[in-house]
């Protein structure tokens, strides 16, 4: 069975047919020729197919495109290119976040969300009892970044960097500039 | 931009040249090319551990729209039977739907081609196979009387009788199977013309795929063309070839023009590309009171397959390690019917540092001796294996300079001192050794000056994400007297001069070497002013001090782990390095070289495990929600350094491999620690909460 589907990809509207057994990531890598998410497991497992779905991170191959009809999704390539990288990108580059690079794209997009929800005042298991209770945005320490990016492996190890990547891009995200999440 | 002065490049720490592309998602990996006239592989795998397919019946899965063909022994292309591969290729595992005989569970005994992937998979599903089932055997054990030595013993003095003994560790310490699982899947896509094959490869090596595809499939080399510029991760097991890849080879000889793509799930992986041996080490360490060692006896039990050889070699860093006069190291090989086995990341040295450097540990806790200072004890002046001098050796000074910025001296003389917060803490030391394996002939260099202060390196090397890729424009920029930014590099293509594999941390020793000879060949050929369209090649240099000199990395891993008095959940919240690894030529590629490689040490020391269910021959735990990996909250306060190596025999660079060391002691580091802060001496890995409820 199959079904006409429209989606906005890194903000250009597509329109297409899938097959309704089509998950959104496949969506992407095999009919839209945007391969920035990766496939890694294609069970929810590991995050290299993470994207922002209405400006939330998703695991892409958990969703059905046929049920993503309408969405917006932002993928890695989206957030920035080689030319004019998001400061995501730039602090992953510089502070060597990747090594076979093939979980970063998801790594990339797991981190913008988590800008967001920290933003937005969502706590996470490693938020201290304290800051919970004063309901102000959480501070991204080393501990909430590992924490917030554990559902994105890195088999290459790449952790160290990860987390001071995203610490340096939170530090540069001013909260206020956010508007949490929509 | 700045222009960085070339004579500096090496040592320094340029940004990976490939970062920006990856971070953007749009470096392609292999499934990612587009191609025209795509069509999916669904590979159908056995369903018993041993027997013979009786019949296919492929009926509904060719009703399924889209269904291209169904191909199983009867029906496949023909491969070469007896085809020339080279010693790290196994032919019996590439001899993919070639008979009925099934040697494992998992193996592919059919698969499936459609137009689309959901049409693949659902006809893969449908596809029914009638086997007859033999009984099969999975189970090892180092009481096996049909475990076979693949080589004699090697032996110097006796160890039975070695004297003094004052002090014997005597124990059996074991590792895990387990699975290389790089991030990106096992990938190919195949395009066959009628005459020329082309492949995108996940692969540790265009020239190697092209050699070997070439010998199974009966063609010319130069009719294959492999593609793999951007690689997610091997570990090893994207180094030999493996079913998957001889699968998509049959799929494009069987569709003519199509372009078949085969990526292996998750769950595929736990059968298809290889794994790690469990190992059973023996270990027998004999030492007078004050901790000098007598004798040395490792024996290592592992698993092979009844498919095809391949034996860890799990007692082979013993042979260099520590002096004693008295030696015995040796390997038992049970043949089982399950996959082969295959390189994983320090094949040998990995597990192989585990048994012993825990034994060691026990050993200074019966002498009373700080760890260190019963290493340093042991410190052989040549290499115990060979005789021969050691190019270098500073596994001393990594110890100490590990120690210093560790803050070992502070580590309490016992074990079980010291609580925190319902946390037992303690701190725990093992040593890392990996060879400088000589780089293998064959690897061959391109420069060429485009014009405009542009120089083109060219070598069908491959970047899995080690850096080469940095590293080799470092090392061209400096033998050329170029700025950086003006060196491009190319890797990853067989239209490229061929380069050796990535293995054995040989890839800058071997490709960088070779660079630095095609970029004196090209200055002495067209001077410091070349016409636009000069050329020069060279290949890898003989290495004159080679027979001459044992060469080994060293480095010592210091681990604090806190074990859980209540629930015994083990923590590692300082994991630290200090490596001794000749030259380092990008230092911010290194540093992720020795974390990457501390970070998946950790992994094997805490989660990895493959369990197998002997009923029916598989693992069962065959995903990333049950085979659990590290992740980001399981690694903290990690630190790698490196100690300053001049080594002038190795290679022209003074490079001696970075890319295995640091998975070697790491475990062995996290045990000794676990035991400092429990008084539980673990022998088996992982390591385990329950190892210490109740204990
Ligand atoms: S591919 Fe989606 S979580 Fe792994
Ligand atoms: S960079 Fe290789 S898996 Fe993360």
């Amino acid at each position: 069975m199959e079904a006409d589907i429209t989606l906005t990809v890194d903000g250009r509207p597509r329109a297409l047919r899938v097959d309704t057994r089509t998950t959104l990531l496949d969506a992407l890598r095999e009919h839209l020729d945007n391969t920035a998410p990766k496939k890694g497991c294609d069970h929810g497992q590991c995050g290299s197919c993470t994207v922002l779905l209405s400006g939330r991170r998703v695991v892409s191959c958990l969703i059905l495109a046929a049920a993503a009809d309408g969405a917006e999704v932002t993928t890695a390539a989206g957030l920035g290119d080689e030319a004019a990288p998001h400061p995501l990108q730039q602090a992953f580059v510089e502070h060597d976040g990747l090594q076979c690079g093939y979980c970063t794209p998801g790594q990339v997009c797991s981190a913008a969300g988590v800008l967001d929800e920290a933003a937005a005042g969502w706590p996470s298991a490693a938020t201290p009892p304290d800051d919970l209770a004063e309901g102000s945005a959480p501070v991204l320490t080393d501990a909430e970044i590992r924490e917030r990016m554990s559902g994105n492996l890195c088999r290459c190890g790449a952790y160290a960097g990860i987390v001071a990547a995203v610490g340096d891009a939170a530090r540069a995200h001013a909260p206020a500039e956010s508007g949490g999440n929509r | 931009m700045t222009t960085t002065r070339a004579a500096t490049a090496t040592g320094t720490g340029p940004r990976r040249a490939d970062g920006p592309r990856k971070a953007a998602g749009t470096a392609p990996y292999a499934y990612e090319y587009p191609v025209a006239d795509l069509a999916y592989i669904a590979p159908v795998q056995a369903t018993v551990a041993r027997g013979r397919v009786l019949e296919v019946d492929a009926s509904d899965a060719e009703a399924v729209e889209g269904v291209l063909t169904v191909l199983w022994h009867a029906n496949a292309p023909r491969l070469e039977p007896d085809p020339d591969l080279s010693g790290l290729q196994r032919a019996a595992e590439l001899a993919v739907l070639q008979s009925g005989e099934v040697a494992y569970r998992g193996q592919v005994v059919a698969a499936v081609v459609a137009e689309t992937f959901e049409a693949a998979h659902q006809a893969a599903a449908q596809v029914t196979v009638r086997y007859e089932q033999f009984p099969h055997d999975v189970d090892l054990s180092d009481q096996r009387s049909d475990a076979v030595a693949p080589e004699e013993d090697h032996r110097q003095g006796d160890t039975a009788g070695a004297e003094p003994a004052d002090v014997v560790v005597e124990h059996t310490y074991t590792t895990a199977m387990q699975h290389n699982n790089p991030m990106e899947p096992h990938s190919t896509v195949a395009h066959f013309d009628g005459a020329a094959l082309t492949l995108y490869e996940s692969t540790q090596g265009v020239h190697e795929v092209r050699r070997t595809v070439a010998a199974i499939a009966g063609l010319d080399p130069r009719s294959v063309h492999v593609i793999a510029p951007y690689v997610g991760g091997g570990f090893g097991s994207k180094g030999p070839l493996h079913a998957p890849t001889a699968l998509a080879t049959l799929a494009a000889m069987a569709l003519p023009g199509r372009s078949v793509k085969l990526a292996l799930t998750r769950r595929q992986m736990f059968a298809l590309v290889g794994y790690r041996s469990p190992t059973l080490q023996r270990v027998r360490l004999t030492a007078d009171a004050q901790g000098r060692l007598s004798g040395i006896d490792v024996v290592a039990t592992v698993q092979s397959s009844a498919l095809a050889d391949f034996v860890e070699q799990a007692a082979l860093p013993s042979k260099s390690m520590y002096a004693a006069p008295n030696r015995r190291m040796g390997h038992r090989a049970v043949h089982l019917d399950a996959p082969v086995p295959t390189w994983m990341r320090a094949p040998g040295e990995c597990p192989g540092m585990f048994g012993p450097e825990v034994a060691m540990d026990e050993l200074a806790w019966s002498c009373g001796l700080d760890p260190i200072e019963l290493r340093l004890r042991n410190e052989p002046d040549r290499d115990p294996h060979t005789h021969k001098p050691f190019s270098s050796r500073n596994l001393a000074a990594c110890l100490h300079e590990g120690a210093r910025r560790f803050g070992w001296d502070g580590r309490a003389p016992v074990s079980a001192a010291r609580t925190e917060n319902g946390w037992r803490v303690g701190l725990g030391v093992a040593a890392s050794t990996y060879p400088v394996v000589p780089p293998p002939s064959g690897s061959r260099a391109r420069i060429r000056y485009e014009g405009e202060g542009v120089y083109v390196v060219s070598l069908g090397a491959a970047d899995i994400g080690t850096g080469a890729w940095t590293a080799l424009t470092q090392v061209a920029a400096d033998a050329l007297g170029a700025p950086l930014e003006r060196v491009r590099v190319r890797l990853g293509d067989t239209t490229l001069p061929e380069a050796s594999l990535a293995g054995g941390s040989t890839g800058l020793a071997s490709w960088g070497s070779t660079v630095h000879a095609a970029a004196e060949a090209f200055r002495a050929r067209h001077g410091q002013a070349p016409e636009p369209g000069a050329e020069a090649e060279a290949d890898l240099p003989d290495n004159p001090d080679g027979d001459d000199f044992a060469m080994f990395a060293y480095g010592a891993q210091f681990a604090e782990v806190r074990v859980h008095e209540a629930t015994g959940e083990v923590r590692v919240p300082r994991l630290l390095g200090v490596f001794a690894a000749g030259r380092i030529v990008n230092s911010r590629t290194a540093r992720s070289q020795f974390l990457g490689g501390m970070t998946m040490g950790l992994s094997m020391a805490l989660h990895e495990e493959s369990v197998v269910d002997g009923r029916f021959g598989h693992v069962v735990n065959a995903d990333f929600a049950e085979y659990h990996i590290a992740a980001n909250a399981d690694v903290e306060d990690i630190q790698a350094h490196w100690i300053d190596e001049e080594d002038p025999h190795v290679n022209p660079l003074g490079a001696k491999g970075i890319g295995e060391i640091g998975i070697v002691g790491t475990a062995a580091a996290v045990a000794n620690a676990a035991y400092h802060a429990t008084g539980v001496r673990v022998r088996s890995l992982p390591v385990r909460l329950d190892d210490f409820v109740g204990a």
